[in-house]
Parts: C-alpha cells; sequence; structure tokens
C-alpha cells in the first residue's frame, strides 16, 4: 500500500498555518513545512536557537556559525529578524507565545501523549526543547510516519516510551491519515489514496472513530 | 582594575579539580568558547561538574560547523576524562550510530548525567545569577526528568519546584567587549552565554575584538560589565 512522502506530509501541515502565527519547527519532517506555506500569508518562525522570523536557509558560501536555527542549520539573515539569549527563547515558548509548534514522535497515544526524546533501547537521549514545546505552544502538532521502521503503530492506547509531555498533542499528521485528538479520543478525519478506516486502523493500536466528515487526505 | 588577560592559559589557570564550570553555547561552534575549553584541557582539572546544553557532539556529526572545520566542544574534556558529571538537555549525538565521547563514557558508568529540558536549564541559571534558589514550571510533569521533584498546584494546575544553578567559572564566547567588560554577541550566539555570564562566580569571556570604553554604543550592550570578571581577545 502507498505511503505518502515526508513532502505531502509536511505540506498538509502547512495548511494548519494561519497569517500571523508564530510558529516553531522540529527536526525532521517538521522542518520541511516552512517551504509549502503560501506567499499571502506571513509566519513568524521561532527557533530555540534564540531567532524569531527567520527565513530561508543560508546560500551556500555565506554559511555564518552565529547565525542557525536549532537543527544546526545555516540561515540566511533577513530583514526584521530579531536574536535574544536562551533564557528568553524559552519564555517565549513557556509564556504561551508561541501559535503552533511541528514536532516528530515516536509514540503519540490517544488522549494526546507525546513520546518523542528517547528510544529506551539506547537507554540515553537529547529532550532539548522539546518538553517546553508540548507544555508550552498553543497548538502542537505531530508529524510523523504512521508506523516505525519496523511496522509497530506509534499511535497507541498508551505511550511505552518514556513520555515527553501529557494530553498535550491536538492533531497528528501520518503517511497514511490525518487524526484529530479530541476529549482523549482520536477522530480519523483524513485518508490517504488507496487507504480505508479499517486499513488504517489495522496500522494503529488505539481505536480510532471515524469522523462524520471523513474526508480524503488533501493538501 | 583590570579584566584584560592575553593568554588563555592564565585566565583559567586558578580553576581547580572538582569546579563548577558553565559552558555557553547552543550546540555547535557559534557561541562555544573554543580557545577556553582548549586551555581547560591542557590545564588538566578533574573532576569537574559541567554545565552545557549539550555535552559535545558538534566535533562528530559536524552540527552547525563550516565544511571542513571541525569544532572544539566539551568533548575534549570528556576524552580527557577530566569530567565526572554533565548537566545537559541534548547530551548525545542525534545519530545514534555516531555516539559522542559522553555517551562512551556514560555506557561505561564513567561519568554523570543530569537531564534537564532546555528551558528549565536556561531558566535554572537566570534564576541562579538573579538570586532566586528555586521556581516553578509546568515543564517536564509526570516524565523521568522530574522524578521524585516536589510539585504544587497554582489555579489548579500543577507545576513542578526547580532549583537555580550556578557555578564557579562560566565560559562565555561573545563578538565584543569593552575594556569594562561591557559585552556584545552576535546572531544566535547570544543563546546560553548571556544568561551563563549573570550565575558564575567568575566568568571569562572569549571575543573577537576588545574596544575602548564606548567602542559599543551604549544602547547595543547586551551584558552590562557587571557580569564580566575577565576579557581576552581572540588573536586571528
Amino acid at each position: 500500500m502507498n505511503r505518502l512522502p515526508r513532502d505531502i506530509i509536511a505540506m498538509r501541515i502547512a495548511k494548519e498555518l494561519k497569517d500571523g502565527d508564530v510558529v516553531n519547527l522540529g527536526i525532521g519532517i517538521p522542518s520541511l513545512c516552512s517551504q509549502f506555506v503560501p506567499e499571502n500569508k506571513t509566519i513568524f518562525y521561532h527557533s530555540e536557537s534564540g531567532v524569531l522570523n527567520y527565513g530561508p536557509m543560508s546560500e551556500s558560501g555565506l554559511e555564518d556559525p552565529d547565525l542557525i536555527n536549532a537543527s544546526g542549520q545555516f540561515l540566511a539573515p533577513v530583514a526584521g529578524m530579531s536574536f535574544f539569549n536562551s533564557s528568553d527563547a524559552f519564555a517565549m515558548i513557556r509564556g504561551g507565545h508561541i501559535d503552533v509548534t511541528i514536532l516528530g514522535a515516536l509514540q503519540v497515544s490517544a488522549k494526546g501523549d507525546l513520546a518523542n526524546w528517547m528510544i529506551p533501547s539506547r537507554g540515553i537521549g537529547n529532550v532539548g526543547g522539546a518538553m517546553d514545546l508540548a507544555v508550552g505552544a498553543k497548538k502542537v502538532i505531530v508529524a510523523m510516519e504512521h508506523t516505525d521502521k519496523d511496522g509497530n503503530p506509534k499511535i497507541v492506547s498508551e505511550c511505552t516510551f518514556p513520555l515527553t509531555s501529557r494530553k498535550c498533542v491536538s492533531l497528528i499528521v501520518t503517511d497514511i491519515a490525518v487524526i484529530t485528538v479530541q476529549d482523549e479520543k482520536l477522530i480519523l478525519i483524513e485518508i490517504a489514496p488507496g487507504w480505508d478506516f479499517a486499513k488504517v486502523q489495522e496500522l494503529t493500536d488505539a481505536p480510532l472513530v471515524l469522523s462524520t466528515d471523513i474526508k480524503a487526505f488533501s493538501v | 582594575m583590570n579584566k584584560i588577560f592575553t593568554s588563555f592559559d592564565d585566565a583559567v589557570s586558578d580553576i581547580k579539580d572538582n569546579a563548577t564550570i558553565m559552558i555557553g553555547g547552543f550546540a555547535g561552534p557559534g557561541g562555544t568558547a573554543q580557545n577556553l575549553i582548549k586551555s581547560l584541557r591542557d590545564l588538566g582539572a578533574n573532576n569537574l561538574t559541567i554545565i552545557s546544553n549539550t555535552a559535545g557532539f558538534a566535533s562528530i556529526i559536524g552540527f552547525g560547523a563550516l565544511p571542513g572545520h571541525i569544532p572544539i566542544d566539551v568533548g575534549i574534556l570528556i576524552d580527557n576524562h577530566q569530567v565526572r558529571k554533565v548537566i545537559a538537555s541534548f547530551p548525545v549525538s542525534p545519530s545514534p550510530s555516531k555516539p559522542n565521547s559522553f555517551e562512551k563514557a556514560y555506557a561505561k558508568n564513567e561519568i554523570e548525567l543530569e537531564l534537564v529540558p532546555q528551558g528549565t536549564l536556561a531558566e535554572r541559571i537566570r534564576a541562579g545569577g538573579a538570586g532566586i534558589p528555586a521556581f516553578y514550571t509546568p515543564t517536564g510533569l509526570d516524565t523521568h526528568v522530574t522524578k521524585e521533584k516536589e510539585t504544587r498546584f497554582f489555579k489548579q494546575k500543577e507545576y513542578v519546584l526547580e532549583e537555580a544553578l550556578v557555578s564557579d567559572f562560566a565560559f562565555i564566547r561573545a563578538l565584543k567587549a569593552d575594556k569594562f567588560g561591557n559585552l556584545t554577541y552576535k546572531g544566535t550566539s547570544k543563546n546560553f552565554n548571556a544568561v551563563m555570564v549573570t550565575a558564575a562566580t567568575v566568568s571569562i569571556i572569549e571575543v573577537d575584538e576588545i574596544t575602548e570604553i564606548g567602542g559599543i554604543n551604549s544602547n547595543m550592550i547586551d551584558t552590562p560589565s557587571i557580569y564580566v570578571n575577565r576579557i581576552i581577545e581572540i588573536r586571528k
């Protein structure tokens, strides 16, 4: 069965962003979202490296180690960007000033619990800014593949991996479905081409509820 | 009063075994006081506690580093067996197949880790510099990183009590200092530097340039000189 590519997941999430939103993008699929925001929308990108309103990546040959995002990518200098220290970067996050954060996940539970910082078999992991973002952003969107590389469901009844934060995720976009978390239930609202409710449920550990307004996955 | 040093080795020479040292920077070479780290390695002080966002992986995966440039980071202190404990938010390499020195030492029980969410780490340091012993935060509730910590409800919401951090020394990378020690930073290299500089008994700052008094416009000073003990210019 066909899985949607990462770019399509990012494209679908870009539709969720509203003109004027302040958005923090995590590493991986989330970092792809900015390139799919239409030009008539102004999005203010925030990075915990200490920058607001960054734009495109730096041109080759003009990279500056003093101008990076949280993934270590070099940014181009653009008018209107501002810089701040780590304490302020997280005051913005914890203080509720970030409208949307888009994060990767290892597991998401039916209640919207998020686990994304440690694979137990490694015995150690990086928390970075994930716990602050999950707690502080007004809206947490998860972008991920529906199953892990061994085919295990990543949407589960209860997270078995170490938690990042409880009850924080409101929307999950995967390579086969779009799911909202409402009142501790997972509502399937969009399905990728070639998939149906039963097939998506088969790859989902937690019970899904079919939306009365089910749609095709649309970018 | 003279805060200016001309030798990196001299600037760190009074760091003793068992010291706690904050090292600024985000993860890459930008904002990391690489010359001071190197001198601390050469000095050889042992049993150190390092407070830093990462435990050093830029040298392994090239994070934030220009092509062909291998940055110096906390990893060289760990390789030299000088570090007893690391307090960090992002201790290991993002790429499990390329483990950093810290992860190898941790697997052999040679080093201790206090894992702290990045915002909590920044705020604990800010609090330390500001004379606040502890604070409540929503971050990390019900997770591994806040096990056995006190919690309290405010307006029906639960928060975790986190304690301030201070240190004996802080290694800071700024762009410019004037001779009083007023500082400016460049771009995203304020990061932990502009916070840690406030929370150490002795702050040591390496800069591109030390200017005369007035060489930095007072409106552009990020860190007032009150927080600055030693400054040293990087020779090109």
